[in-house]
């Protein structure tokens, strides 16, 4: 066509499948520079570590989003900023965590030996003793208390995810979401005032602390048993229904053990988030010196309790108690670790396999 | 073994909702019914009616009753876990149970039910419903593998051996193979030629070819509108169905015009 209509609208640009783009390592020349001029600027106005990290983030983020946006164009530039600002917010979250980690070994690794482990603080005074009496009771409390709470968990679980449908069903919904929010103290007080109205006042014992410590770990197993249950898809319990087979036994046989693995995981995470509760155990655990392995008598000392009294009261000359203290902060943070790992082991150990 | 079943007025309800209307039919013991029709018009929900599946479901009733050599299904001594011992069923899409191996998901509907038996004897029914499920020759060397391993098809074998190996009357099938590729939908198919001389089989397909290559009888299930109930417009010889069905809506379905 040579000739065109003088009123013929010009067509739309076609939009170009290509842009141009900034170099694959540009982000980290960028933050190299936000580094040094940062790092140039806080020596030149007086050091500090946080300010230095702090200006050379946000020089970072201004530098990419800039030079991003001038040659690459909006979203890109965009995408880079979210980039950092995400990645920040990460390293901003792991620094606590690293921090906490890295103080208690640091402080609690020299503590460690075998007298720590094997001996209480049974008639000592100043350097020596250990935790052998602490280790022990918290790992009779806590055993306790998980043996308290697990079956009373799981079954609620089961009930509210297999056969609860109508009022009381919601009802316990809505205790269980409540109990999960109970401060550790308030649970404390309760365990104390149930012991005392069987025993008087005054009363100590090893089980009111496991007691205190089921109050708070039942509803995170109800929660995780319930969101384990769920995830077992229809069509398993369909199945075994259509088999013949009763309900409860389709319950126990086929769906527990495909949620298992998940439901263990959620009981190991409840242990973890209890062990290392200090204030229910300073009301009704109480405290002493002395190994301890009757929960049904007198005061049991546990790891967080011990390091408790031994920061706060740490005798002349304090540097031993101050130890000690530190010692069980690291042991503790051990035994959670390795439930952890254990947690996951079970929890692969019993997953149902597709490749065997 | 096999018998027959006879369905008379059956309605049934999801709550108020009236999901299939008066449906009324015989099915043949040891042979193969079909059940066909578009999305959404009942049929599944017909079938699970058949072994008390559609109760399950909060809300769900059954009016009508379900004969099976004699006995009311519904009646109001009947316990409807016997019933699902004598009517077997296979869903859509392959179930073994994911933490068993084969042996033990074949045997599951044994085994679950607390039954205890040697463990001779349980090898026994494994390798006959494996055999009767065309599945021995290709897993027997490896039963104690998960059951969750094999192939789609190989899957829905298991699911049928696990079915059969508690030697129902009937044995319900809705839509096995539309999860399966076409070879293993043949090798389906062949199995529940073998299977219906000891079996009643009801199958629900949304293939209207399957249809004809399987079942002496068809059934036509149709939906009037969007929010109505389902219901039975047209049942009969299959040949005849396809062929030359009575009703205008079949013949419709039948030849693509809708579905």
């Amino acid at each position: 066509m040579t000739t065109t209509l003088q009123n013929e609208p010009s067509a739309p640009a076609e939009e170009p499948l290509e842009a141009a783009q900034l170099p694959r390592s540009i982000s980290w020349y960028v933050l190299g520079g936000a580094v040094v001029v940062s790092g140039a600027l806080t020596l030149l106005l007086g050091w500090n570590l946080a300010a230095f990290g702090v200006v050379a983030v946000i020089f970072y983020l201004i530098a990419i989003y800039v030079i991003s946006r001038v040659v690459e164009g909006r979203r890109k530039a965009t995408n880079r900023l979210m980039t950092g600002l995400v990645t920040t917010a990460f390293i901003l979250a792991l620094l606590p965590l690293v921090a906490v980690v890295w103080t208690v070994v640091d402080n609690g690794w020299s503590v460690m030996s075998a007298e720590f482990f094997t001996s209480s603080m049974r008639n000592v005074i100043g350097e020596g003793g250990g935790i052998y009496h602490a280790i022990w009771g918290t790992l009779i409390i806590t055993g306790l208390s998980t043996l308290i709470s697990v079956p009373i968990g799981l079954m609620t679980g089961i009930y509210l995810v297999e056969y609860g449908r109508g009022a009381l069903a919601r009802q316990i919904t809505f205790l269980v979401d409540v109990m999960t929010g109970i401060p550790s103290i308030v649970a404390g007080l309760f365990a104390y005032a149930l012991f005392e109205l069987f025993f008087g006042p005054g009363i100590r014992m090893g089980i009111g602390g496991a007691v205190a410590l089921s109050l708070l770990m039942t509803p995170i197993i109800v929660r995780s048993t319930e969101e384990m249950l769920k995830l077992v898809p229809d069509e398993l319990r369909e199945a075994s229904l259509a088999l013949g087979v009763p309900k409860w036994r389709t319950i126990v046989k086929v769906v527990l053990p495909t949620a298992i693995a998940g439901i263990i995981t959620g009981i190991t995470i409840g242990i973890a988030r209890v062990i290392g509760e200090t204030a229910p155990l300073l009301i009704i655990a109480g405290s002493t010196d002395s190994v301890n392995f009757n929960p049904f008598s007198e005061q049991m000392m546990t790891l967080p309790v011990f390091t408790y009294f031994s920061y706060k009261q740490p005798g002349v000359p304090p540097e031993f108690g101050i130890d000690r203290a530190w010692g069980a902060a690291f042991v503790l943070i051990l035994i959670v670790l390795v439930l952890n790992l254990v947690a996951r082991l079970v929890s692969y150990w019993f997953s149902p396999k597709v490749k065997s | 073994m096999a018998k027959s079943i006879d369905v008379s007025d059956l309605n049934l309800y999801y709550g108020d909702f009236l999901a299939v209307k008066d449906v009324t039919i015989p099915i043949a013991a040891r042979s193969v019914t079909a059940f066909i029709g578009p999305s959404g018009c009942g049929k599944s929900t017909f079938l699970r009616a058949l072994n008390r599946m559609h109760e399950l479901t909060r809300g769900a009733r059954v009016e009508g009753k379900i004969m099976i050599a004699g006995k009311d299904l519904y009646g109001t001594e009947v316990d409807p876990v016997a019933v699902r011992h004598q009517i077997g069923m296979v869903f859509q899409r392959p179930n073994p149970f994911p933490t068993m191996s084969i042996f033990e998901n074949v045997v599951a509907g044994i085994r679950l039910n607390g039954t205890r038996m040697k463990k001779s004897d349980a090898e026994d029914i494994a390798e006959r419903a494996l055999r009767g499920a065309n599945l021995w020759n290709e897993v027997k060397d490896r039963l104690s593998r998960p059951g969750a391993g094999l192939s789609g098809g190989q899957q829905q074998r298991l699911c049928i051996a696990r079915a059969i190996a508690v030697e129902p009357e009937v044995l319900l099938m809705d839509e096995p193979c539309s999860a399966l590729d076409p070879i293993s939908t043949g090798a389906i198919e062949d199995l529940i030629h073998e299977l219906e001389e000891q079996y009643t089989i009801v199958i629900v397909t949304h293939n209207m070819q399957q249809a004809a290559r399987v079942s002496e009888t068809t059934a036509f299930f149709n939906l009037k509108g969007v929010g109505q109930a389902g219901e039975l417009v047209e049942y009969g010889e299959t040949t005849k169905i396809f062929s030359n069905p009575e009703k205008d809506a079949t013949e419709a379905y039948i030849s693509g015009r809708f579905g």
